[in-house]
């Protein structure tokens, strides 16, 4: 009898079984309500097959919020790629005491993870109408910002300038042990062989680094063009971005054809999957040199 | 290091630093405003004495350690599994478990109220119940990427297929086996993942607010648009449960790092 059992187990392996929980958790939460999304962005309302919704998205204010939310996107992501690189760089080259690196790393650990409603209001506290920052330049400097400089927090670069609050660290986190991997002994053959420092850069490290640079950039754009609350805690509905056109499409259906907002939702699965493709695949291709 | 790199790094470190810590000080002295002239912690009274707040934050953390607890159900014997008797799975898991970062959170909510409505075969958003139910469940999704990371970290420490063996040839079951040998082993690493899920889930604001749930995120919102100081209190709050969250990682994590030594 027992062996009758094990001969079946043998045949019908039931290794797989152990995976059924999670495989259908997954599926119910995961998987099948991004595909009912997909799907209803190529249907009509009853059910037939349609290509209009994709093309209906070249309607209305749908077109410029993309834009706008790909702008902004870019916008966070470039300046934070380039500030954390310039920070990561700073701390791991040594040209800033060592002991800084780790309680560095720590922080940003903290801050990468650190968006949603709170940070909003930790920017219209400093940079809104009655800011720290915006007081204090009027009355010791008789800057106004909006006036002289042209910056409100409720507009483009306010809201790129408060993404770059959990940019920063995450180009830092992701990008500090990439600069680790370039190895001493590049520097000093270069320099052996006559290079200065910007050729050094110019010909051995960016060449290296540029698959983990350009990777982390589409990470952190990713990372930016998800992002709903923040904006929505900072602009209200005024800045008409992606996530909060879906947002009000969700709770009120504003554009009168739900299939038209599947076909949003859908559009941002889009982008935001090709960043991330693009992340992985860079980040093999870093890995060719730096391990 | 040249005398300019030497300074271009100061440079960069000190914008960076003040690029974070402005925002912090600005918003803690917003926070202080409320009476006129002089700093005080009046909007910081107000807040906690408000039973809205009350009401919204616990139930915050209420939804918080169901969506720890669901985690651990679905994650630890996941990715034990995975390790003990599937390797060859273990990259289509954890693909699996990566899909969250891919997947806009509003997307997935979209997905929710549309295949869980009153009129579907799954009518979850129909109760109350079921909808806290479905709002846990999208938490441990959010949660997901990094609960089965720190796990699966935590069980690469640990000599699985060894332990479970003996355990087995002592006697235990499955259930035995994974509450009793695996689950304190990786306690560390399951603890990292249950602070991190716990900072996600407090702040999080478009799951509940599409969910039309009373949590902390929402409410954090809609008090923004009509307290002139409040909100800026609420945000040090969060700021600081967040960032307590976070060093409490630190501090496990240097607990399992010393842990084998002890052993």
């Amino acid at each position: 009898m027992t062996r009758a059992l094990n001969t079946l187990r043998q045949r019908f392996p039931l290794t797989w079984l152990g995976l059924m929980p999670f495989v259908i958790f997954v599926m119910m939460f995961l998987v099948l309500p991004t595909m009912h999304i997909v799907i209803g962005a190529f249907q009509t309302r009853d059910g037939s097959f349609t290509l209009q919704n994709i093309i209906d998205l070249n309607t209305g204010t749908i077109p410029s919020s993309y834009w706008i939310s790909i702008k902004i996107s870019v916008a966070s992501a470039a300046l934070g790629s380039l500030i954390g690189f310039a920070m990561a760089a700073a701390v791991v080259f040594g040209a800033v005491p060592r002991w800084i690196k780790s309680p560095l790393l720590t922080f940003s650990g903290v801050a990468s993870n650190f968006a949603g409603v709170p940070l909003a209001f930790a920017f219209l506290a400093t940079f809104g109408p009655v800011g720290l920052v915006t007081v204090l330049l009027r009355q010791n400097f008789g800057i106004v910002l909006q006036r002289d400089l042209g910056f409100n927090i409720l507009s483009f670069w306010g809201l790129t300038v408060t993404y770059l609050f959990f940019q920063i660290p995450l180009m830092i986190l992701i990008i500090a042990p990439a600069l680790e991997g370039l190895r001493r002994e590049w520097r000093e053959a270069a320099e052996i062989l006559g290079a200065s420092a910007l050729q050094f850069w110019r010909m051995v490290a960016l060449p290296i680094l540029f698959p983990s640079l350009l990777g982390t950039f589409a990470l952190l754009f990713a990372n930016a063009f998800g992002a709903v609350a923040t904006a929505i805690a900072l602009t209200g509905s005024s800045l008409n971005i992606v996530p909060i056109q879906l947002f009000a499409q969700i709770r009120g259906d504003v554009l009168g054809n739900p299939n038209l907002g599947y076909a949003m939702a859908f559009g941002m699965i889009v982008i935001t999957a090709i960043a991330n493709v693009l992340y992985i695949w860079l980040r093999v291709r870093a890995e060719r040199w730096l391990k | 290091m040249s005398v300019w790199a030497r300074i271009a790094g100061w440079a960069a470190l000190i914008f960076g630093l003040l690029y974070f810590f402005v925002p912090l000080g600005g918003l803690f002295e917003f926070s202080l405003r409320a009476r006129r002239g002089v700093y005080s912690f009046d909007a910081y009274a107000r807040v906690l004495a408000d039973p809205q707040f009350q009401a919204t934050f616990s139930y915050s953390v209420v939804m918080a350690l169901v969506t720890i607890v669901i985690g651990i159900l679905i994650v630890v014997p996941t990715a034990f599994w995975v390790r003990l008797k599937m390797p060859w799975a273990r990259p289509y898991v954890e693909f699996l478990t990566l899909m969250p970062l891919v997947i806009p959170a509003i997307v997935i909510v979209f997905g929710y109220i549309r295949l869980y409505n009153t009129s579907s075969w799954l009518p979850l958003t129909g109760s109350v119940f079921g909808t806290n139910i479905l709002l846990a469940f999208g938490y441990t999704i959010l949660a997901l990427p990094y609960m089965y990371r720190a796990v699966d970290t935590g069980l690469r420490t640990i000599d699985v297929a060894t332990l479970t063996e003996a355990a087995q040839s002592l006697g235990a079951g499955w259930v035995r086996i994974l509450g009793r040998i695996i689950l304190p082993n990786v306690i560390p690493a399951v603890l990292s993942g249950a602070f991190l899920t716990f900072a996600i889930v407090i702040g999080e604001f478009t799951l509940a607010a599409l969910l039309d749930r009373p949590a902390f995120g929402p409410y954090l919102q809609r008090i923004g648009a009509n307290k002139p100081y409040e909100p800026f209190a609420l945000s040090v709050i969060a700021f600081a449960i967040t960032w307590g969250c976070l060093s409490l990682i630190q501090l496990v994590t240097r607990f399992q790092k010393s842990a084998p030594a002890k052993a």
